[in-house]
Order: C-alpha cells, then structure tokens, then sequence
C-alpha cells in the first residue's frame, strides 16, 4: 500500500550481458561511398560498455555519415559493424532499434503535432506486442500493457524534468525542450548505445548546460553507452571519455579528450594549415 | 468545534492527535511521476516516525538546528515535524538563494543537520562547506547525479527512513519511547527559525514559540472555519512564513489536506487538478491569471469575446454584492446565474479556484480593479497583512467586510496602536520570541511595553480597517516640501499590465522620476499584435513603440495623480525603461520580489542622475550574475522620456496603498 513512497526503480539499460569497460561495438575498415565520392575512407574504431564517445571533426568530415552507418540507415561498402558481439554490414534501422540502438538527429525530427507524452510513447512502441484488435478494446491486456509502458515514460519526463510540456504539442515547444523530448523518445527504447547527433547545435549556452547534465545523467544513472557527434569543442572535451576525430572521411586521432587536443592533426584539421 | 477540546502546544503532538482522529484522512498528496500519490495522517505518521527515529540513529538531539532546503515537497514537510518531534529547530531557507547567502544563513543558524531536496542543493550547501562548521550531514531527497559523490556525511532521506524503521524493528518500544519525546515537547520550546528576506540587510533568524505557533494557527482557522474537509496547494516558498504558516501550522491544527504540485512550472495546471478550498496567492500571481485571462479572450472567437465582455461587465455591476448577500434586483440575479454557467463556472474552473472557499492576498497593494474581478466571479478574495514576526497575521478582513483599500481590522486577539510618528505597532498570539542571536536587533524591534514595530506607516479608517501607507522610513519629502510616498506611485503604475516593476525616486528632489520594467509577458503580445519583433527583454524594453506604450501608461497615472490633493506634486516627470528585469540574484529585488530601493539607487547611481540632469539618453553597462553564479556584463543607452503632467483637477478622496 505504501509503494507510492519508494520512487521507481530506475530503468537501465537493456542487459546484454556484456561487462561494464567491454567493447559494445567496433566499427572495422568501415568504407561508404556515394557514387564517386568517398564519405568515409576505411575507419575503424570501438565504443567500450558505460562510456561516451565522441565523434568530431570539421564540417563535412563524415560524422553523420558514420552515425548512420552505425544504425543501418547507410549500408557501407566495405568493412563491417560489430554489434554486442555480432557482425553485420547490412540491416535496417528497425534491426537497429531491435537490437538496441536508438538515435536523435540533427535537426529535430518529432511528431509536431502530438504531444510530448504522445511522442516519447511512440518511442515504445517496438516494445508493444498486443495487436490492433487488442487496442481497439476498453479493458484487457493492451490496457495493462499501455499502463506498464506509460509508467517508463513518466519515469523519463520526470528524469528529464519536463512535466509541465507534457500535454503540449511539441510544434509550440522552443527548439531547445524540443531536443529534450527527441532526447526522452530515444530513451524510451531503453536503448544499450545511444545516438546523439549534434545534441547541442543552436542552444543557448543555459540550454547546453541543461543538456550537457542530462547527458551525464543518462550516462551514469541509466548506465547507457553514449555515441555523439558535436561541433561545440568545448561540450565534447567536458562530456567525452573518449574522442574519434574525422576529417575528409579519414580518421585522423582517437583518444581521451587531453590526446585529442594537443594531437597536431586535429589542430591542423581545425584551424587550417597553410599548403 | 474538534479543536476547540484538543488544544495542545505544539505541532508533533497534534500530529499524533490527528493520526488518530483523521487516520484515514488524506494528509498530504503529491504528484509525482504524473498521479497524485496520497498518503493519509496514520501513513504520514509512520513517514514521520520512520525519519526522525533515523535522524536519531544519527545523532540529532534536543535543540540542533536542522536547515531544511528545497521545494515544497512531502519529505521536506515531514523534516519539519520529524525535527520538532527530537526537540530540534527547523530553519527553512529560500531554495533559490545563491550559495553564498546560503552559507550565511546556515551559519548563522548553526545547523547541525541540512535537509535538502536535490543535487543543486547539495552543491550550494557543500560549496561552502568550511564556512559552516557546525554543519555535519546533508540529506537528500532526489538521488539522481549524485551516485558518484562521496557519500561522507551525505545520505539519502530514504535510507535515513530505511535506518530508523530498521530500528524500530529491533527494537520495538522506540516506538513509545518517541511519543514519549513529542509529549515532552513544551509550547515554550523554539518551534521554528524562519529567516526574513532581507528587504533592509542582512536576514534576520525570527524564532516563534511552538505554544505561540499553536495558539495564532488555531485563531485564524476558527476565524476562517476551517476543517480537516479543507484542502489547500502548497506551492510558496517553504521557507516563508506565509507557507509555513497557511499550510504547515493550520495543516496541523486542522488536519486539512496539503497538496503538493509536481514542479514549479506545473503549479498553474496542479491547481486545476485539485481545486483547492483555501488559497494564498500574493496580488502578483492575481495579475498574471488575469493577464493571461485577458489575452486568451483576444485570441477567442467575436461570440465567445462578446459573451464574455457582457457578462464580466454583468459581474463588476453585481457580482460582489451576490458574493457579499447584499440585496440585488431579481433579474441581474438571474441573469449572473446564467453567466455562472456560461462565464464564470468555466473561467473559475480553468483557473483552478471552482472550490475557493476563502482565498486571500497579501505582500503587496493589490488593485482595486483586479481586485474587484476576481470577487464578482464569486471568489471570496480577502486581505491580509502580516509579518514574519507576527507568524503571519496581524490583519485580516472579515468574510463580507472587504476592501481593495484596507487590510482589515486586527486578527483575532492581536492588539494594534499607531504611535506618534504613524507607524504601525502590535501585539499578538503568535509574535516572535526574538532574533536568533540578534539581542539589540530584537531591542530594536520592539517598544519598552512589549509591541512589535512593524516599521510600515499606517492609519485606522473610521470603520476600523487599518491602511497602510508605505514603509515608514521610505516616506520622504520632495524639495518642494510635498508629501513623497514612493510605493503609493510605483504601486499605481504597476496596476497597469504592461508594466512590472517600478522604482520611484524623488525624496529630496525636485520633482518624482521613476525606473520601470515593462511586463515580458504583456508587452511581448502587444508586441506579437503589432508586428514588432524581438530578440531579448533588451531589445523590447528600448523599442520606440513600447516607449510610447509605456508612455501613455504614465500619462495616464499622472492624471489620476493629479486628481488627489495630497499627491499631485508627485506626479512622475520623466521615467526610462531599465535595460534589464530587475532580479533577486542580482540582489536588486528580494527573494519575495519585493523592490530593494537603497541598493538599486547605488547600482544605478548614473542613470538616476541621468534623470535628473535633463539629458535625453544614457549608456549604461550592468554586471549580472547567472543562475549558477557566474558574472556577465549587459550594456545598453537607454532612453530617458519626458513624461505630460497635469494641474491639479477635481479633488478625490487620497486613496492609500495597503502593503
């Protein structure tokens, strides 16, 4: 009768049996091509359990690109994708899903006119198996499954504290709540690796520093493997455990945030060099 | 009545009372996780016991200060009774003060023990960790992003409630032994510490006696009728007295049902969800329902915008003498039943106060038109006047007695005299013991004979309502020798929407200028409306148009100003818009938003003399801190306008601000 006093156990991350520090995926001599263009030349590196991993590079480094070969959206021509232990180089981004990876994107991609709750329990329903005549009932087990779902979701909304949008249409959000709930949808999917593609393009700096707190929270409450791709050096040397670095495609440094920094490449690739 | 057979004297004994006799009452809810989860006054009772048996199993005892830091939440209310029931102190403080202020007050206070509600908090108090000696362990509510701190003196209030039910199952009769500790509690014990805001100076540590504390809470709430079916949203600021005291103390000693809102941004839709039958709103939260009421309906459809004009304009007619039972014709009657229907049910319900029994306001002079909207809808909106060294009510006006001008006769069994120099002095059930460590501050609060010094000018009306002027000390002279009272000016301009805040100066000068911030929410729509954009509150405040808008505004106050004999010399010369909102973490506002005149006549020394020495524009740079305490500059030229005056008109009756 007292349950109401404990709050929820926190939801982590889907087991996979994999240890804490383990390598959850390893991308090999991965190469994508689009026509004669080159997007990403022979790249290779791992995302271990627990850390957050970062992508930079310049502005048509491949960043996206790799994300996307990472959740199946792009199939690579070469080399393959090492995920919680099984290889692969074609699926589908609902393979992906299934498997456990979840994303967010660039520019902000939600249902505009539903609202914050209605767009983060769409982010479960992979996980819902009653059919639609089950759902066209009042009462019985596509209830009972809505109710168990529902729950999660508001154990997001309240993580990442955004109860008073939760009846409001997204479209009327400002950009920067708009990410966050884009951030709560991926969530839902109790995903092992998350995505995150430019989390913090176009904040303010409060903005960044709200997300920044919610990505760290992900990271160490909820124990999920962060991915992300970001411009704003500063956020990605504060959050990061470890740092990729492309440029043209290549790969160019990888290793902790003080590595990156002082590799001449890196800075070479940043500010330019005279040819 | 129940309470009038039970009068204990102190508040864990009537927690024990109330676990008994409203057992299955709700005692507290709180919506958490989107549904209101409920917990009755024998579970409470349990929460309690579990916390303050843990709180034991650390060491707290008789007289240690525990600070209590946070929103309104149940466990933070539950530290309260927990704390009392050891024999120690509560010391609520503001949530939203920077560390350092933090640090003052908890040192100030001693605390042994802070209570907190998350890792913001636990930051700000552990930031200043070696200014505190005497504070030993920290509490938490919320445990999120705290997994990797180190955990020496910090613990979680769930494994504190874990350690003292732990105890008590080994050993059961702590049980009787912790209710034999609530019985030993005496009503000469120091019930509570609540720290002022600090409108003049540093925060004062107010100590109220539990009997004290009792004694007031029982008064007002057989003043007002109110029972353990009542039921109220706590969503002010725990650590101010009016929280403390509406919700806590009369919570108790009436066993009415608290409820607590799901965050700070969710308080508006919370209350639409409960409906609360008592209500404390200061005139400010008034004004942004009706500002918001107002542009809703510019937004409705012609119809439903006609509908509601007529009937709102049926309502200023009737609607306070139907709530008052004063004699109306049948047909208004009829007509204001239909419009109930129609206008008001619907517009009371979407505000959440369909169920308002009493609701009252008080801080602030509240104006006569907002007030009178919100009676004719059929709400019984009252003032109060009070003080956090009267634990709240010194005034209060009697259901069918109410003015938009006075605050009220005195509150059951306090005594009011205005001494010679026309402050307003008093003596009442539940008037503070004195300032915590401050012995010559208490000296100079009170009067050889035993009153309080409220340090607010005032008058009695002939129907025995008290008006209050201004502060004493704030009232001055312009040079010409006419009568300067700032806060009855800023008052006036602020009952227009699109203004703010005001700061009036003129005492000793040769004519009255104001400072203004223009309301965000107001002028951002008439904005929307008229094709102005905007980047920022800057931008907005220096357009040309919002000037003129703004303008008009004053204008019109002039001539009001001009209408009244004893103020027409104050009419405002010339005003500018500040370049940015005026901000308790900047030191300018209190952390009840009250205005903190001295401090902003030093920071903006130049723009005042701008005002003064006929230029037409000034350039200006501001230091501003973060919310995380950080400094950044914002700089800007602000216009100075000349605003129109007006003779002396027709003579009205001086109509006085009420504080």
């Amino acid at each position: 009768m007292n349950a109401h006093a404990q709050p929820h156990a926190m939801a982590t991350a889907m087991d996979d049996g994999i240890a804490m520090g383990d390598t959850l995926m390893e991308v090999k001599n991965v190469s994508l091509r689009f026509g004669g263009v080159k997007a990403i030349t022979d790249i290779s590196f791992d995302v271990k359990k627990g850390e957050i991993r970062a992508i930079i590079g310049p502005n048509g480094a491949g960043k996206t690109s790799m994300l996307n070969v990472i959740n199946g959206f792009y199939t690579p021509q070469e080399g393959t994708i090492v995920f919680r232990g099984e290889e692969r180089r074609a699926m589908r981004p609902h393979h992906a899903v299934r498997q456990g990876i979840a994303r967010t994107f660039q520019n902000v991609a939600l249902f505009k006119g539903m609202t914050t709750l209605e767009n983060i329990m769409a982010g479960r329903s992979v996980m819902m198996h009653r059919n639609i005549l089950w759902q066209m009932l009042w009462r019985g087990p596509a209830l009972d499954e809505e109710i168990a779902h529902r729950e999660k979701v508001e154990e997001i909304i309240d993580f990442l504290e955004i109860e008073h949008i939760r009846r409001t249409p997204v479209g009327r959000l400002p950009y920067g709540l708009q990410k966050r709930v884009e951030l709560g949808r991926a969530l839902a999917m109790e995903p092992s690796l998350l995505l995150l593609d430019e989390p913090m393009a176009g904040m303010n700096l409060e903005e960044k520093e709200d997300m920044s707190r919610f990505i760290l929270d992900v990271n160490q409450q909820r124990g999920t493997t962060i991915a992300l791709i970001e411009h704003d050096m500063g956020v990605v040397m504060d959050l990061s455990d470890r740092v990729v670095v492309l440029d043209y495609g290549k790969k160019i440094a990888d290793g902790t945030p003080d590595e990156v920094k002082t590799d001449q490449s890196v800075i070479d690739a940043y500010l330019g060099v005279a040819h | 009545m129940a309470q009038a057979q039970t009068v204990l004297d102190t508040f864990p004994k009537y927690l024990a009372l109330n676990a008994r006799r409203f057992a299955d009452r709700p005692a507290v809810r709180h919506k958490d996780y989107g549904i209101w989860q409920s917990w009755s006054w024998a579970e409470q009772f349990e929460e309690i016991r579990a916390f303050a048996l843990g709180l034991r199993e650390l060491g707290l005892t008789r007289g240690d200060k525990v600070a209590v830091i946070g929103a309104n939440r149940p466990r933070l209310y539950w530290t309260f009774a927990a704390v009392q029931s050891l024999g120690g102190i509560p010391v609520p403080v503001y949530a939203d003060a920077v560390a350092e202020e933090m640090a003052y007050v908890l040192d100030h206070a001693g605390v042994r023990f802070a209570v907190v509600q998350d890792q913001e908090q636990v930051d700000k108090v552990r930031s200043y960790g070696e200014k505190m000696p005497s504070l030993e362990r920290v509490i938490y509510d919320e445990p999120r992003g705290m997994r990797d701190y180190d955990h020496t003196g910090l613990h979680n209030f769930v494994d504190v409630q874990q350690a003292g039910r732990a105890a008590l199952e080994g050993d059961p009769s702590l049980a009787a032994r912790w209710e034999d500790e609530i019985a030993a509690g005496s009503g000469e014990d120091v019930s509570i510490i609540l720290y002022t805001s600090g409108t003049t100076g540093r925060s004062k540590g107010v100590m109220i006696r539990a009997r004290a504390a009792v004694n007031a809470a029982l008064d007002t709430v057989a003043f007002d009728n109110i029972t353990e079916h009542d039921s109220v949203l706590a969503y002010l600021p725990l650590a101010w007295v009016g929280d403390h005291y509406l919700n806590y103390a009369q919570g108790y000693v009436s066993g009415f049902c608290m409820n607590c809102p799901e965050s700070q941004e969710t308080v508006a839709h919370d209350l639409r969800e409960i409906g609360p039958s008592f209500y404390f709103a200061p005139p400010r939260v008034f004004e942004g329902l009706l500002t918001m009421v107002t542009i809703r309906m510019e937004d409705a459809s012609g119809l439903k915008r006609r509908m509601f004009e007529y009937y709102i304009d049926l309502a200023r007619r009737h609607g306070e003498a139907i709530l008052e039972k004063r004699p109306v014709p049948f047909f208004a009657r009829l007509n204001y039943a239909i419009g109930e229907l129609l206008v008001y049910g619907p517009l009371k319900n979407v505000l959440g106060l369909s169920r308002i029994r009493v609701a009252y306001t008080a801080g602030e002079a509240i104006g006569a038109d907002l007030f009178a909207f919100f009676r004719s809808l059929g709400i019984n909106l009252k003032q109060l006047y009070g003080q956090t060294e009267a634990f709240l009510y010194v005034t209060v006006q009697k259901d069918g007695e109410v003015r938009a001008d006075t605050v009220g006769p005195p509150a059951p069994n306090v005594d009011i005299r205005i001494d010679e120099t026309g402050e307003v002095q008093f003596r009442s059930p539940g008037m503070f013991c004195g300032y915590y460590k401050e012995d010559e501050k208490t000296a100079e609060a009170m009067t050889p004979d035993g009153y309080v010094k409220t340090g607010d000018a005032g008058f009695f009306d002939t129907d025995g309502q008290l008006k209050i002027i201004d502060r004493a000390k704030d009232v001055g002279k312009l040079a010409s020798g006419a009568l300067f009272a700032p806060k009855y000016i800023e008052n006036k301009l602020k009952f227009f929407p699109n203004i703010k805040e005001v700061v009036a100066f003129g005492d000793g000068r040769d004519y009255c200028a104001v400072f203004l911030n223009i309301d965000l929410q107001a002028v951002g729509n008439w904005a929307e409306r008229h094709n102005i954009s905007y980047g920022s509150y800057q931008e907005l405040a220096q357009h040309p148009e919002v000037r003129k808008l703004i303008a008009a505004d004053v204008d019109e106050t002039n001539r009001r100003l001009a209408a009244e004999p004893m103020m027409a010399a104050s009419q405002v010369r010339r005003f500018l818009i500040l370049h940015k909102e005026l901000d308790a973490d900047d030191g300018e506002l209190t952390r009840t938003q009250k205005v903190r005149r001295s401090f902003i006549a030093e920071r903006y020394g130049e723009l005042i003399e701008a005002l003064y020495d006929g230029s037409g524009e000034k350039y200006v740079s501001t230091e501003v801190t973060y919310e995380d305490g950080r400094k950044g500059q914002i700089s800007a030229t602000v216009k100075i306008v000349d605003a129109h005056t007006f003779g002396t008109g027709a003579a009205e009756p001086v109509r006085e601000a009420a504080e």
